[in-house]
């Protein structure tokens, strides 16, 4: 059995004992949607608190019934989604997108503890935080639908049902997404080669090592 | 080439450990505790989402959580400090404020103890109260001893004043945090003479009225204390004052009690 409908089961049956188990299973994907449509890990950090409560809050409301229907990712994302959204909203006028040197004292360099292999590692943060800052160029909307499709991996359909939007949008606006991150990805090597170089699959690492 | 989509799932990390921290304590399925001044020293006060939940002298902090743990089932870790308006609340309590409000997670009580206790938190500091005073507050008269067990099992001492109830006889009587020698250093901290009180109760006195108005209060009552001396009368029982053609305070509330 998917191991979110036993969960939801579990949360239907006794929520202060299963919460726990929600708390372990989704924290650091609703902490990643966050982070990677808002961009500051501080808001990031609030945002997957806060929705997290508010889950636990809804469903001490919710009757057995509707907690063991629940899908618990794409309503999950719903939830940080629109906390992010509110964050963004009240944010937008005073702030330009993230700086490297942000993300860097903001607890990225817990990677140089994981790997601590001087320039290399350095070199790797570096291209992990330009996708994640090409990705905060996208228009909210868009990005919001390739983060959730594509760094979250929900699927089209849970990506459509988390954000209330119809199947085709939501595939429209992935697809665009990622042609508009191409385009922004090949500008920055023409502009810098030297900070963006490529990634080989033979090469290939995955950064969420890196960086947990 | 690392396509564009494999790259884009590798930006998942890892959430801080405040993300799980923060939201368990939040809902209050975990708590957090800081020490606070008090009467006594610094006790330590814990909390989580739902209000304080546990109060404890600061002594030895594995201590302090183990006896948490062991009577709420629930993980508890050390905060550098309270909540500000926590903090805050507390300090104004401790002061004698009883308009500053303070949250309480009291899941676990019987709603008889949780009626004790929030009865308990109406007593004015600076006076005490009878724990058939308490009973008879609450609709149930007879409960006197139910009353007094309830108050032992107070997790939230000093927050609910349960130092300020006192036996019927008028001795002081026990305390669940450090014995009856903490009792009545609270009390004398906030402005009662424990020995005075207990000779007059020793005397048989357990109500003060004023001949001048012929109202008649607990000992401790504020309208009891600001009577001049020539004119204090002091009584057995609420029957004698009644006998003498005196009512009761509307403020005290003095009961029949059964010593």
């Amino acid at each position: 059995m998917d191991t979110d409908v036993r969960l939801a089961a579990r949360l239907a049956a006794d929520l202060d004992r299963a919460f726990p188990a929600l708390v372990n299973d989704h924290r650091d994907r609703l902490y990643t949607i966050a982070l990677r449509i808002l961009g500051d890990p501080r808001d990031a950090e609030e945002v997957a608190q806060d929705a997290l409560v508010r889950a636990y809050r809804a469903i001490a409301g919710y009757p057995p019934t509707r907690t063991i229907e629940l899908r618990l990712r794409p309503w999950l994302a719903a939830i940080a989604v629109n906390l992010a959204r509110n964050r963004r909203r009240r944010h937008d006028d005073r702030r330009p997108p993230v700086q490297l040197e942000a993300l860097l004292s903001d607890g990225f360099d817990r990677a140089d503890e994981a790997a601590p292999d001087g320039p290399a590692s350095a070199l790797r943060r570096e291209r992990v935080a330009d996708l994640a800052e090409l990705l905060l160029e996208l228009p909210p909307a868009i990005r919001v639908a390739v983060v959730l499709r594509h760094v979250d991996g929900l699927s089209v359909a849970e990506t459509a049902e988390a954000l209330g939007r119809p199947e085709g949008t939501v595939k429209a606006q992935v697809s665009r997404g990622l042609d508009r991150l191409r385009i922004l990805i090949s500008a920055e090597a023409t502009a810098n080669p030297a900070s963006h170089p490529q990634v080989s699959a033979g090469r290939g690492f995955a950064a969420a090592e890196v960086l947990a | 080439m690392m396509s564009l989509e494999t790259r884009l799932a590798s930006l998942r990390t890892t959430a801080p450990a405040s993300v799980a921290d923060g939201a368990l304590v939040a809902v209050g399925l975990a708590d957090r505790y800081a020490p606070v001044e008090s009467p006594l020293g610094d006790a330590f006060v814990a909390w989580n989402g739902r209000g304080v939940s546990w109060v404890g002298l600061a002594g030895d902090p594995a201590e302090f959580e183990e006896t948490f743990r062991a009577h709420t089932g629930r993980s508890i870790s050390r905060a550098e400090a309270l909540p500000a308006d926590l903090s805050r609340a507390i300090t104004r309590r401790l002061a004698g404020d009883r308009r500053a409000t303070i949250k309480l997670d009291l899941r676990g009580a019987t709603s008889f103890e949780a009626a004790v206790w929030r009865k308990t938190l109406e007593i004015p500091r600076g006076e005490v109260r009878p724990y058939g005073w308490i009973a008879a507050e609450i609709g149930n008269p007879r409960a006197v001893r139910a009353v007094g067990t309830a108050l032992a099992h107070n997790p939230v001492p000093l927050v609910v004043p349960c130092h300020r109830v006192v036996r019927s006889d008028g001795t002081i009587g026990r305390y669940s945090m450090g014995g009856a020698g903490n009792k009545r250093r609270i009390l004398a901290a906030e402005g009662l003479d424990p020995e005075a009180l207990e000779t007059e109760a020793s005397a048989g006195v357990r109500f003060i009225g004023s001949d001048t108005t012929h109202i008649v209060c607990l000992p401790t009552c504020r309208h009891a204390r600001a009577i001049t001396s020539p004119h204090r009368v002091r009584f057995g029982s609420l029957a004698a004052a009644r006998e003498a053609g005196y009512r009761a305070c509307k403020r005290c509330r003095p009961v029949s009690l059964a010593a």
